[in-house]
């Protein structure tokens, strides 16, 4: 019987209260009408699933009963459900969006062998923390250093294919034989560099990218020994890598081996600061350890090589940890926005359920006085809130998925980690759990102690006045909103003061009506420097009679679109200075270009078609390389080394921002596109073409692709866009972020607005008794809105002033993603201040009209 | 108390075991065990209805309002102080005629189609 009795645990303690005697008393019956051992044991095999079964079952009614009741009493408080479903939406997929995106940048292991082992590689200068090593000191590292168990360099480069559709840009890597090997990866094809690829005069060779290949190939296994040709160059197809596999950047499609010559010139040129390394660490070796193992053959090239690499150092960091510090912070920033916004939505959420509770408090009272079991109700209550909550977490799950496309646009892009994020079920799941836990404490436990405490009590009074702990409690939540909602208004206004200033930032030329292009020459084709010059007087002299055309140029890079080419500057009788005040970024251009651009012209002139080969080689220098040599005198007929040449300065033009609007950029030297060596320096040969036109930019690019194709049939031409869209670029990720981070902050806001209007709505409707004795006591009106008012912004004040506080850290942890802003700055904060109080008397102001139209004659009469 | 034609015919069909416990109290006023024995009884032992099926039914159908705990107790020499009794309500006895009614109509229907013998 007592085994009986335990089974019967397994039923609803409400059905076993109704039940339970009868159902023991039926057993007894049974088990004495079974008489025989035998007879016994087959009531006993009977019972057992008979009574799980039959458990489950009332179980599952009462569920069902109560999904029932909970689904009317949702659609009859459909206001409330809405709300607390968005609150918990908002927060769950705003979390589990920022959260996976973060995860998916800094956690998630890198797709490589032992991927902790991994370590990037840079040289170091003064002023240069990351700068890429030269071939010659990338050799030396790799012989001399005792930490790496393998240690390799890459470049990157582009090459046009001839297609028989179009002419087609491909995105390549040089890179060592033991690339792939130092990572830990195989071709998914074909197979793997061998050493012999890698020596001068070997076939060249070439892994595809599994998007390559799926484009280019069909697929097509049978493309491992093909024969494809790049700027003209024969190469060998030997394999494909994997789907997944991404290196250095997800744009990369092919990879071939560097076939370094070491007798070829230009190899000895320690300055040449070009390849990018990845090594691996010995199993035994820590990264301190190779940091300083690194330092020493650095200080004995510096040695060895006293003018070339003078102060010549080395960064070693992990692979993962090779993000911008700017990429860092921004997801880091989001991530705490999403946290807070998850925080503000459980605030609002427990808010929102404390309130219904003291609103159904005389509903259980009624139910718990017709014999409603406290357990029941409980049940009911529960299964009522889960049923809440799976709705929000539902709808949070949507808006993650909705949100994630958005963020990940903030990846950067020179993660190798294929892919793009997707929401994480784990955050998911965690914020999820946070809100079913808020919702239990805040839903639940009233409930528990509300039906234990006498009913009659709360019956008797006639309304569910709530206690003062709970209103403490809620004005405690919607400090903690305030509070909450300010850190992140402050953050986003930080970025949008940043945003405004780096607009505001002159980029030393003139951005209106010119549209911009890049037609990447093919190598060996356009060596010879006559076979380029002919290339850009016919397509200039074309463009040029295009109606409408004004000035057209060809420059080596455009501003803002590559922050490479930096030399030092040799000046007769001066010190070599390698820092970046010392260095200047070289440009080759033809004549036009500087005018197409509006870089204005301070003092001589511009370069000319009479600057030849030929002729003496002259250059076009910044105002700030100019002060910077010649402080006292006129810079114009000096002359300087730089790129292996002595050139005459003929002009002196204004500064451009070469490496971005907010960043300090080298001095920069012109140089005429026709004065250099033929086959030296390919690589800055002039491929951005500008065009200045007084109509609209874009009208004339199909005039200007047609001058180009007639040129040169099998040019491609990509990257078409407007100097405007060029430079709106430059803030286009911080406009991304702002958007993100503001929308985080709205949301934030406005949470908290309705946090601050509940509060103040339920406190006057509960205090309406008191307001209308006060009224009936001769109070007048102002006086009653004053007492609700004060109340409001005592409560945005408490809210403001740790905020404010919170803000100030905020913006302090996140200094290096803002510009020209402080992370105190007033102007910031005081909004913030106003916005949040004029907010706070918003939220007051239904409640106080509510109050003062308080009758106190009904309310008095209703008691 | 009559009923819409709708309210009855919303429970139709009636699950086996409603139906009989429905058949039962049609007798009389009956306490739990003597539901499971009267239908044993009546099936021959054919249905035998476990203790957790039959309150399990009793529960919804308290609910449901087909039948009620009556305050009024069967005469002393028949009460067992202990035991609850159940009694059919007038809409249990509706719903019972209405389920009876309906599986009238199936057999005559399936006689019509010679699926099932006719009587002689």
């Amino acid at each position: 019987m007592r085994l009986y009795r335990l089974l019967l645990l397994l039923y609803p303690a409400s059905f076993r209260r109704e039940f339970g005697a009868e159902l023991r008393q039926a057993f007894a019956a049974r088990r004495t009408a079974a008489g025989s051992a035998g007879a016994r044991a087959a009531l006993w095999l009977e019972t057992v699933p008979e009574v799980v079964g039959n458990a489950l079952a009332v179980h599952w009614d009462i569920l069902r009963q109560d999904v029932r009741f909970a689904r009317r009493s949702l659609t009859r408080s459909w206001g409330f459900a809405l709300t607390a479903v968005l609150v918990m939406a908002l927060g769950v997929g705003a979390t589990a969006a920022a959260l996976s995106v973060t995860d998916f940048v800094f956690v998630r292991p890198l797709p490589f062998v032992h991927p902790d082992k991994l370590v990037r590689v840079w040289g170091r200068l003064p002023g240069y923390a990351h700068l890429e090593l030269a071939p010659a000191n990338f050799d030396d590292l790799k012989a001399g250093n005792r930490s790496f168990s393998s240690m390799a360099a890459y470049m990157g480069f582009a090459a046009n294919m001839v297609t028989p559709q179009a002419p087609v840009r491909v995105a390549g890597e040089y890179v060592t034989h033991d690339l792939l090997g130092t990572l830990g990866v195989r071709p998914m094809i074909g197979r793997d560099l061998t050493a012999a690829d890698d020596r001068p005069g070997a076939t060249p060779t070439l892994l595809l990218s599994y998007g390559f290949w799926q484009s280019q190939f069909g697929g097509d296994r049978a493309v491992v020994g093909q024969s494809l040709t790049l700027d003209g160059v024969a190469y060998e197809v030997i394999g494909v890598m994997p789907r997944d596999f991404q290196f250095p950047a997800r744009t990369v499609q092919v990879w071939t081996p560097f076939r370094f010559d070491k007798a070829a010139p230009g190899y000895d040129d320690r300055t040449n600061y070009a390849l990018y390394s990845v090594a691996r660490l010995r199993p035994d070796v820590t990264l301190a350890q190779a940091r300083s193992d690194l330092a020493i053959i650095a200080s004995r090239l510096e040695a060895q090589y006293p003018q070339a690499d003078k102060q010549l150092g080395t960064t070693v960091v992990g692979l993962r940890d090779d993000l911008s510090q700017q990429s860092r912070l921004l997801l880091f920033t989001l991530s705490g926005a999403a946290l807070c916004i998850l925080f503000i939505a459980c605030a609002n959420l427990g808010n929102l359920l404390l309130v219904r509770g003291v609103a159904r408090r005389q509903e259980l009272a009624v139910r718990t006085a017709l014999g409603a079991g406290r357990e029941r109700l409980v049940r009911q209550m529960l299964t009522e809130t889960l049923l809440l909550v799976g709705l929000g977490w539902a709808a949070g799950i949507a808006v993650g998925m909705l949100a994630v496309p958005l963020l990940a646009r903030l990846v950067p892009s020179n993660l190798p980690v294929a892919g793009v994020p997707s929401v994480d079920v784990r955050v998911l799941a965690a914020a999820g759990v946070l809100t079913l836990v808020t919702s239990l404490a805040f839903a639940v436990v009233p409930a528990w102690r509300g039906s234990r405490r006498n009913g009659f009590d709360t019956l008797r009074s006639g309304r569910g006045a709530m206690g003062g702990r709970a209103e403490r409690v809620r004005a405690a939540l919607v400090v903690f909103e305030v509070t909450a909602s300010v850190v992140l208004l402050v953050s986003a206004g930080l970025l949008l003061r940043t945003v405004a200033r780096i607009r505001q930032v002159d980029p030393g030329f003139n951005t209106t009506g010119v549209i911009t292009m890049r037609t990447p020459l093919a190598f060996p084709q356009y060596g010879p420097v006559a076979a380029r010059q002919r290339f850009y007087q016919q397509v200039l002299d074309g463009i040029k009679a295009i109606p409408g055309v004004t000035q057209a140029g060809y420059t080596s890079w455009l501003p803002l679109t590559f922050g490479g080419g930096i030399w030092p500057a040799e000046v007769p009788g001066q010190p070599v200075d390698r820092g970046a005040s010392g260095s200047a970024s070289i440009r080759y251009v033809t004549p036009g270009y500087l005018a197409a651009l509006g870089i204005q012209l301070q003092a001589g002139r511009d370069v000319s078609d009479h600057d030849t080969q030929q002729s003496p080689y002259v250059a076009v220098v910044s105002e700030s390389f100019a002060k910077k040599y010649w402080p006292n005198g006129s810079a114009i007929g000096q002359r300087f080394t730089m790129a292996f040449d002595q050139r005459e300065i003929v002009g002196v033009v204004a500064d451009v921002k070469v490496r971005g609007l907010e960043r300090p950029s080298e001095p920069q030297v012109y140089f005429p596109a026709a004065q250099v060596r033929d086959g030296w320096l390919a690589f800055y040969a002039p491929k951005d073409l500008a065009i200045r036109t007084t109509l609209p930019p874009s009208s004339i690019v199909a005039a200007a692709r047609q001058v180009i194709h007639k040129v040169d049939p099998a040019q491609p031409i990509i990257d078409v866009q407007t100097l405007e869209q060029l430079v709106a670029a430059q803030t286009a990720s911080r406009s991304e972020q702002l958007r993100v981070l503001g929308m985080l902050a709205v949301l934030a806001f406005l949470l908290a607005g309705v946090g601050i209007h509940g509060l103040l709505a339920v406190a006057v409707s509960q205090r309406a008794r008191e307001i209308g004795v006060r009224v009936a006591l001769g109070a007048r009106a102002g006086s009653v809105v004053r007492m609700v008012l004060v109340r409001g912004v005592a409560l945005g004040i408490a809210g403001l002033i740790p905020g404010i506080g919170l803000a100030l850290a905020a913006g302090y942890a996140m200094r290096a993603v803002l510009f020209g802003v402080e992370p105190g700055d007033p102007v910031t904060l005081a909004g913030v201040a106003i916005l949040v109080l004029a907010m706070t008397v918003a939220g007051c102001v239904i409640p106080a009209i509510r109050a003062v139209r308080v009758d106190p004659m009904r309310v008095l009469r209703s008691d | 108390m009559s009923h819409t034609h709708d309210e009855v015919q919303g429970f139709l069909p009636l699950p086996a075991a409603t139906l009989h416990i429905l058949m039962a109290l049609a007798e009389g006023d009956r306490h739990g065990y003597a539901i499971i024995q009267d239908v044993a009884e009546r099936t021959g032992g054919r249905l035998r209805l476990s203790p957790g099926t039959l309150y399990r039914s009793v529960q919804r159908m308290l609910d449901q309002g087909l039948i009620t705990e009556p305050r009024t107790r069967p005469a002393p020499e028949l009460d067992d102080e202990r035991r609850r009794y159940y009694r059919l309500t007038s809409l249990g006895m509706a719903v019972a005629r209405a389920e009876a009614g309906r599986l009238e109509d199936l057999v005559r229907m399936a006689r019509a189609t010679g699926l099932v013998p006719r009587k002689a």
